[in-house]
């Protein structure tokens, strides 16, 4: 079927949530088999939830509610004949989300009797190769980062690369049931089928970014997913749940979402312009999308990099009488003043080893200098406090020296040592390793597959 | 015209992170009226956003999408998403600054 374009060629493809352990109502599944679906494609992962996950290569989605929607996804699927593609396994995309995910189907195969081909296909990148395609002019920064420098992608704990749809389409073509992705666009799980029946990319990669978060085109995102049926000249997509509907309206917002820029969308070999694409209602529940265009580029892959920043011990304490309230920033200042002052010499530490920090919730924790009405005088603020230094034990040491200050601290005048209310008894809450993002940059590459490495298993083995 | 909040004529305002290193604001507007008059106001001037978030207006990006009667402004984050010193992990909050913005 590679490559061929029959005079039928619409491709349906379903997509029953915007992430795997999202869940969704059963029965949509077999709605979207009964209208021809094609392939059922699902996200397993993102940036969105933060850097720990692909910093630490571990999942943010429940086991439980992976091993769910797994256990009615495949199923359904493989008694229909058709194939399921699960992209970004376990948030971060890492090779051991792959496998994570692998694990959790292996168990529904087992017990569900059903006889899998399963591909694996991994996505991480290792430090010595890319420090060589970086000396090799290969990796360019995205705005708004500055040029790459090879200490920072040694300092990263994982590197994952975004597959586009190739590496996907020949593991459908090498016959698998189950395709268990790395970090992927989100779009390329659902284009992947289309692209390799020879649909054009314009219609395909809109269809990808309309359908890649299920119900969320829908006036419903959490009824069920949708169904994009995809052929030459456009798509149409329609939600599973039978009491919601996608609008022209609904549908042309879900470009707007997670987008810097609302008409065009980058993906591995060109750009999605969608700023001519017309939304029509064919009905009540349906739109028809047409006019999508697609300007090929140069192949890159984009990077995505966690690296460890430090171990982080939090504190929280409530601040509720009405005086420090009205002087809170004079307050948290002396805090930190005063542990500023003395943990360099009661710690031997240099300042740059660690970092304090105070956030007043209920009064700018969430919007910092962007907060409009920070004169006016909260009536209570939660405080909380981190110490981030280069071990866990040296941070949760750092709260301990700052527990009888957060707790008594008096201000300027006072003569009377107040306490404030901490939460709970050990007050010092460790919250372990702290990573970020430190990658906003592509790989020039010739040949889309190139980065990724495909394992094909039959399961149970 | 009297002068209206943001939070008053719009229908629904909303901010998240595109990717770890942006942030978009999504203003949707019940007509093309206030789509039209909205558009006109400083609650798009890219020098305020600049203001308000520590960012440098010239990296202000802002889209009007009359068929929607929306507007998006995106910029780089002042902070990269989860970073040691993000205060908001998926950006969601971040559009409230705007909302007592005047509209004219």
């Amino acid at each position: 079927m590679n490559g061929t374009f029959s005079e039928t060629a619409v491709v349906r493809v379903l997509v029953p949530v915007g992430m795997l352990g999202g869940g969704f109502p059963p029965d949509t599944i077999d709605v979207g088999i009964k209208m021809g679906a094609h392939l059922i494609a699902v996200d397993g992962g993102s940036t969105d939830s933060g850097p720990h996950f692909l910093g630490t290569a571990t999942a943010k989605t429940a086991r439980a509610a992976v091993a769910r929607d797994l256990s009615v996804i495949v199923p359904a699927a493989f008694a229909a004949g058709i194939p399921v593609v699960v992209g970004s396994c376990a948030t971060g995309g890492t090779d051991a989300g792959v496998d994570w995910v692998f694990e959790i189907l292996c168990e529904i195969a087992t017990s569900r009797d059903l006889l899998l081909n399963v591909a694996r296909i991994y996505s991480e990148q290792s430090s010595e190769a890319l420090v060589s395609c970086l000396s090799a002019g290969r990796i360019h920064p995205l705005a708004p980062s500055a040029p790459l420098a090879p200490e920072t992608i040694s300092k990263c704990s994982h590197i994952v690369g975004l597959m586009g749809h190739e590496p996907i389409a020949m593991a459908l073509a090498q016959g698998a049931d189950v395709v268990l992705a790395g970090r992927a666009t989100d779009t390329a799980l659902v284009a992947a089928l289309p692209l390799m029946r020879g649909l054009p990319p314009g219609p395909v990669w809109h269809a990808g970014k309309i359908a890649e978060c299920g119900g969320f085109c829908t006036d419903a995102p959490r009824s069920g997913g949708v169904l994009v049926s995809i052929d030459a000249d456009g798509f149409t997509v329609e939600p599973l749940s039978p009491s919601a509907a996608c609008t022209p309206s609904t549908v042309f917002a879900h470009m707007m979402y997670e987008n810097a820029d609302p008409n065009r969308l980058r993906e591995p070999d060109g750009t999605l312009d969608t700023s001519a694409a017309s939304y029509e209602a064919l009905d009540p529940r349906r739109v028809r999308v047409t006019g999508s265009r697609f300007e090929p580029a140069p192949y890159t892959i984009k990077l995505e990099g966690a690296a460890p920043v430090g171990y982080q011990t939090v504190i929280i304490t409530g601040i509720r009488n009405p005086e420090t309230l009205r002087r809170l920033d004079e307050w948290c200042n002396g805090v930190l003043e005063y542990l500023e002052h003395r943990v360099p010499s009661t710690f031997g530490l240099r300042p740059h080893d660690y970092d304090l920090r105070i956030l007043r919730y209920g009064h700018d924790a969430v919007l910092g200098n962007a907060e409009p009405t920070k004169d006016a005088v909260p009536q209570e603020v939660g405080i909380v406090f981190t110490a981030t230094a280069s071990s866990q034990a040296l941070a949760t040491e750092l709260a301990k020296f700052a527990n009888p200050v957060l707790l008594h601290a008096p201000l300027f005048g006072e003569t009377e040592v107040p306490s404030y209310a901490f939460l709970g008894s050990p007050v010092e809450i460790e919250r372990g390793q702290i990573h970020e993002f430190v990658l906003n940059h592509v790989l020039d590459v010739n040949d889309p597959s190139d980065l990724f490495r495909v394992t094909y298993s039959k399961v149970p083995g | 015209m009297t002068k209206r909040s943001l939070q008053e004529v719009a229908k629904r305002v909303r901010s998240k992170n595109a990717g770890p290193f942006w942030l978009t604001i999504d203003i949707f507007l019940p007509d093309e009226q206030t789509f039209e008059r909205v558009g006109r106001s400083r609650v798009i001037d890219p020098q305020v956003i600049g203001d308000i978030y520590g960012v440098d207006p010239t990296h202000v990006m802002v889209f009007r999408l009359a068929a929607l009667c929306a507007i998006k402004i995106s910029f780089p984050r002042p902070v990269v998403q989860g970073s040691l010193y993000d205060r908001d992990m998926h950006g969601g909050q971040q559009y409230a600054p705007l909302l007592a913005l005047l509209v004219d």
